[in-house]
């Protein structure tokens, strides 16, 4: 239960206002922020201002204008690191362990085909986790299948979650590459990583680290997770669709084969040969979003300006008053922990005997959004042995109040109506 | 949209008592429909009288409110069509539900199912709806390939 002091907290909601969709809509409970954010309005000014006062194609043209290009996505590689505490010794961001790709999927993709094809051979072990979105599993079977490896994968215990004796069990001196979602994208429990890590590094594996639901909404150090590399997608936190980051180890990144090929990503070319340029450009083929990569650090200008470590604390806070609320209703089941401490962001939950598709479709007519489905985690939903292989989902974000999640309830109560009366 | 313009009593009773929901006993052909996105299952079942129409339809399955009741819907529709009929109302449905026809003497002969017109307001449901009467259309328009192929040979 929330003290007066936190309702009131949850209560007022000075950040709304700066979210042009919600502005707009005042009356919508916009419950899916794990499918993707809303953005504030310096993000899509941010876009704009880039295409009226510095467009040119970045690291191509010798003019100043594209020097500027090229330098507004060099700024936002070092905000990027600064945010997830890649820093040097004297503190300086390390801009150039950033890479930019379209989403996370694309990021873990990427290491897949590079890494898992340079170090995988027949017999070895990738270890994921059963809760792993398809964007951290499909990528590893397909490799797996191609070099012979084997798919393992931790599962979680009756409390949700992995412990170090599955992580002792399950990552071996076969292991070679460890990759596991920090944040669970359904049941929204965060993975105790470091210690994942840890075992990994014993073992000789790399470690890779899913992070598109947690680099939204706890503050993520890289050298505090002990990962050798950490995929997110800019769109779940503010920034614009289609920008997304792979972090890495310099010897790591160094390490590994380039991805796509062709402009931008070499040295020098001659008829029957190519020198890769350094990291981080060896993985950028082709024209980049410089736009969308300038309005992401705007997007993190934001989050700084409001204070990401509040932010954090008023998340919690609704996540604890989310699931405390759903809890509370007799005809609800949460799928995962009932502590509301243990969500981050996310909670899943099904209306008893109702499909998640009816509930998420009368919920849309009462003007609340939530998610509905198998969340690209179907592998999860089979382990779980939940019916219908779905659930609901819903997901806050710091711009929400307690009024959405209000909304929510009462939605669900007419849910139930519409199915069995009012009575 | 307003919840009781698709989720109202009449609809709500296809959904609590199905009419067609059961196990049907000796079908002349029976057809599985499936929707991989959402766990609809459905397994549609009919039996055909000597002059060919359709004499008894049922349905088993589980999914969503939205996939049962059209299923029932549907079913009651079905009992004396001619399959080339059945497969009509099953173009038209789909027709509907995609917001391709809005006319409403056109949707006349849907009957009942005109109830569901709402669906193409709103997209991710399509699917639900069209799965029973997707399922017909494909174990129909095979049964007539099979026929003539029998014929032909
Ligand atoms: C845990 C997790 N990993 C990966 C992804 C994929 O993100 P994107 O669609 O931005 O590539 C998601 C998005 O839903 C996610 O929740």
């Amino acid at each position: 239960m929330l003290t007066q002091d936190e309702l009131s907290t949850i209560e007022q909601n000075p950040y709304r206002g700066d979210y042009p969709l919600l502005s707009a809509n005042p009356d919508l409970a916009f419950l899916d922020s794990a499918a993707t954010a809303q953005r504030p309005a310096v993000v899509l000014d941010a876009q704009r201002h880039f295409y009226e006062t510095m467009n040119a194609n970045p690291l191509r043209g010798l003019y100043r204008l594209s020097v500027e290009a090229t330098e507004a996505i060099a700024q936002t590689r070092d905000k990027i690191a600064a945010f997830l505490g890649a820093v040097d010794e004297a503190g300086k961001p390390c801009g150039s362990q950033v890479v930019f790709t379209r989403n996370a999927s694309e990021s873990l993709n990427l290491v897949a085909r590079t890494l898992g094809r340079s170090v995988l051979k027949p017999g070895d072990d990738v270890v994921i986790s059963i809760m792993e979105h398809h964007s951290n599993l499909i990528p590893w079977q397909q490799i797996c299948r191609e070099t012979g490896a084997n798919l393992v994968y931790l599962r979680m215990d009756e409390n949700y979650r992995i412990t170090p004796e599955e992580v002792a069990a399950k990552v071996g001196p076969r292991a070679k590459i460890v990759s596991v979602t920090q944040v669970s994208n359904v049941l929204g429990v965060e993975n105790d990583i470091p210690m994942i890590a840890r075992r990994a590094h014993e073992m000789g594996a790399y470690m890779v680290v899913d992070g598109a639901q947690s680099v939204p909404h706890v503050r993520v150090n890289v050298r505090e997770l002990g990962c050798d590399l950490l995929a997110f997608s800019a769109h779940k936190m503010g920034g614009p669709m289609g920008i997304g980051v792979l972090w890495g180890k310099p010897e790591v990144l160094d390490a590994m084969p380039p991805f796509l090929t062709g402009g931008e990503m070499i040295d020098s070319v001659t008829e029957t040969d190519a020198v890769w340029a350094p990291v981080p450009q060896k993985f950028e083929a082709g024209t980049q979003d410089a736009a969308g990569a300038y309005a992401f650090g705007a997007c993190l200008d934001y989050l700084d300006e409001k204070g990401f470590g509040a932010l954090e604390v008023r998340e919690r806070l609704l996540a604890r008053y989310l699931t405390d609320s759903l809890a509370a209703l007799p005809y609800v089941d949460v799928i995962g922990p009932a502590e509301g401490e243990r969500h981050v962001g996310s909670v899943a939950f099904n209306v008893r005997g109702i499909h998640p598709h009816d509930v998420a479709s009368i919920l849309d007519m009462n003007n609340v959004c939530i998610r509905a489905g198998h969340h690209c985690a179907q592998p999860l939903l089979a382990y779980l042995g939940v019916e219908n292989g779905a659930t609901c989902r819903a997901s806050i974000a710091f711009y929400n109040d307690k009024s959405d999640i209000d909304a929510l309830v009462d939605g669900l109560a007419k849910v139930w109506e519409v199915f069995h009366g009012r009575d | 949209m307003d919840v009781t313009s698709l989720y109202n009593a009449e609809f709500m009773d296809h959904v609590a008592h199905p009419d067609y929901k059961y196990q049907m006993e000796n079908p002349t052909c029976t057809h599985e429909g499936v929707n991989p996105s959402c766990g609809d299952e459905l397994k549609f079942s009919v039996r055909l009288a000597d002059d060919g129409t359709i004499d008894e339809a049922a349905f088993t399955g589980r999914g969503c409110a939205i996939s049962q009741a059209s299923a029932d819907i549907m079913s009651d529709l079905m009992v004396g069509r001619t399959p080339e009929e059945a497969i009509h109302l099953c173009d038209l449905f789909e027709r509907m539900v995609r917001g391709e026809v809005t006319d409403e003497a056109e949707l006349e002969p849907l009957e009942d199912a005109e109830m569901l017109k709402d669906i193409s307001h709103m997209p991710a449901r399509v699917k639900c709806a069209e799965l029973a009467w997707r399922t017909l259309k494909e174990m129909l328009e095979a049964r007539a390939a099979a026929d003539k192929d029998e014929k032909g040979a």
